[in-house]
């Protein structure tokens, strides 16, 4: 398998979207911030299209558009943090532009925009060259190093952003950090697994994993891990089954994961009640 | 049919809209979806769940991929996959509706707040992702993706409008009857549950009549631009009056505004309608937030003076 160049590719540009997609995953997660997450990576697909429109690099468009909101989700919101309302009515009127920009673009050229338009929403990692795969890599590379690097501050202003502030932490320049470190991931994502399918390798890995363990920098490990394993596995079982398009191969293993892990910590819940040394204090608080 | 242009005589141009049957079937299901969805989205506003529909509106692009795949009509595969993601994310509990009385809005949501906005992200990507499958198998012709997506107001027909009226007609009446225990639930959950009010049962009975409006609506305007219908007028809406009523009706009345304005400009141009329905929506949103900006900063400038001019006097 290894011996196609394509799928050598692959495994380098998926390998480190998918460790960015984690760690930044779990303090999104954490936050409480899929929707926002949701919102920078369906705004990617118009960034693409809208470089397509203009005649640059798709990339140009993606990182344009998806910092851009960012910046302004983080300065409409308090705290860097827009209300899901606001979120909604910006993100709805960029995928009207989106449309627009579609209509466009199919009047003006003949044929290969439809290609565009479905590779952007669901993504190509087979069709990555080397020069792009490398710079994915370099991409993803950077933005575990600065996840890394902000991981303690950023998590106690997550946690308790009044004490944090106190303490001299600058959560809002955290907070907006945050969000343009997901516009990034979402813009280099979208090139992998599409626009539409990015945010399940934001969402699921860091869910499965906060679902798991509470302690933080596991459990940031445990998300990242679970990341790259689906990337690593949704590549392959591609490669096995032909009809099998990556992203969905990818997004399906991210998902189980997930699936499991609700299952696992709903029965860890479950059994310390069905044993009769737990259960006597749980009753004795209730009775009165 | 002659290219359509917009003259200044108002009244040939609606008589020229109202000239072909496609446009009158377009502007009664318009209709139809613009009522519904601006007391739904409503609602929808009011309890926080935009993310959940906006998740149960991109499943109309599974369902209908999925239906095309298996060979029914694509609209039993959007009720079917819009009903089931609602059960999926009502099952998961909460559906992001974190902290009581809208406090918890810009707090950071604890463990529990955070697993469900995940499980919505969840749900949400496994739909599309099958979605995508079943359009790869089916073997993609890419201009139905489009649709599915983007919408398309140009091949209504009279029994699609008819089916759109009686959705509407069952998703108005559930909420004419449980309208005001929902309301009681949404802002006030622990009052409600003392009263014996259903909590539970209504968050899924929410998202269930939530799912029926979103399939139907996302037939005329796709599935992305779905939500641009049930969020813009409604936050617009709450964002002038706080009085339930009036804010309700205000909705009403703007979606329709943003959807009559929506298909009548797109008919004279050549742009799309899910362009002009969220151009139109956001800008509604941005001058409800000015006008209440300027509100709030007329009264704030008018209330020191009072006490002032009472000194004086």
């Amino acid at each position: 398998m290894l011996a196609h160049e394509f799928i050598r590719n692959a495994y380098l540009a998926g390998s480190f979207v998918a460790l960015a997609c984690g760690l930044v995953g779990w303090f999104t997660v954490l936050r409480g911030q899929v929707f926002a997450g949701d919102a920078l990576s369906h705004v990617a697909f118009v960034g693409a299209i809208a470089a397509a429109v203009v005649g640059v690099d798709e990339r140009v468009g993606l990182f344009a558009l998806t910092l851009g909101l960012a910046a302004v989700m983080a300065g409409l919101g308090r705290r860097a943090q827009a209300d899901d309302v606001t979120i909604g009515v910006v993100f709805s009127w960029v995928l009207g532009i989106g449309v627009l920009l579609i209509s466009v673009l199919s009047t003006g050229s003949s044929g290969g925009d439809g290609l565009i338009v479905a590779n952007t929403l669901f993504g190509s990692i087979f069709g990555l060259s080397l020069g792009q795969g490398l710079v994915a890599a370099a991409v993803g590379l950077g933005v575990v190093v600065a996840v890394l690097a902000i991981a303690r501050p950023l998590l106690f202003a997550s946690l308790d952003p009044e004490l944090a502030s106190l303490h001299g932490v600058p959560v809002r320049a955290l907070g907006l950090a945050l969000l343009m470190l997901i516009g990034i991931v979402t813009a280099e994502g979208t090139q992998a697994i599409g626009a539409l399918l990015v945010l399940g390798l934001i969402a699921a890995p860091a869910g499965a994993a906060l679902r798991l363990t509470r302690k933080p920098y596991l459990g940031m490990a445990l998300s990242a891990a679970i990341a790259l394993a689906a990337m690593w596995g949704g590549i392959a079982l591609s490669y096995a089954i032909p009809s099998l398009p990556p992203s969905t191969a990818i997004i399906a293993l991210a998902v189980g994961a997930y699936a499991l892990a609700s299952v696992a910590s709903n029965i860890a819940a479950w059994a310390p009640m069905s044993n009769p040394r737990e259960r006597r204090p749980v009753s004795e608080v209730r009775s009165p | 049919m002659s290219n359509p242009t917009l003259t200044w005589n108002l009244v040939k141009d609606v008589h020229e809209l109202l000239a072909y049957q496609f446009m009158v079937n377009a502007l009664q299901a318009g209709t139809i979806v613009a009522v519904m969805a601006g007391v739904v989205g409503w609602f929808m506003v009011l309890r926080r769940q935009s993310f959940a529909g906006h998740t149960i509106a991109v499943m109309s692009f599974p369902g209908a991929s999925g239906a095309a795949l298996a060979g029914v009509p694509s609209a039993v595969g959007y009720y079917v996959a819009c009903g089931i993601a609602a059960l999926a994310i009502g099952r998961s509990g909460g559906a992001g509706r974190r902290g009581a009385g809208g406090g918890g809005r810009g707090a950071i949501a604890g463990p529990g707040g955070s697993g469900e906005s995940a499980a919505i992200g969840v749900v949400q990507v496994a739909g599309l992702a099958l979605g995508y499958l079943f359009l790869s198998l089916y073997g993609g012709v890419f201009e139905e993706l489009q649709t599915l997506l983007f919408g398309t107001f140009l091949g209504i027909d009279r029994n699609e409008v008819l089916t759109l009226g009686i959705v509407a007609v069952v998703v108005l009446t559930v909420l004419a009857v449980a309208g005001r225990p929902l309301l009681l639930a949404t802002l006030d959950p622990e009052v409600a549950r003392a009263r014996g009010v259903p909590v539970r049962a209504l968050d899924i009975g929410f998202l269930l009549v939530l799912g029926l409006a979103v399939a139907a609506t996302s037939q005329i305007t796709g599935a992305l631009l779905v939500f641009a219908l049930l969020v813009a007028p409604a936050a617009a809406a709450q964002t002038l009056t706080p009085r339930p009523g009036l804010s309700l009706l205000l909705s009403v009345v703007f979606a329709l505004l943003v959807m009559w304005l929506g298909l009548a400009v797109s008919y004279f141009s050549i742009y799309p309608l899910g362009f002009f329905i969220t151009s139109f929506g956001f800008v509604l949103y941005v001058v409800a937030k000015l006008v209440r900006h300027v509100a709030a900063w007329v009264k704030r400038d008018a209330r020191p003076r009072e006490p002032r001019a009472a000194a004086v006097a």
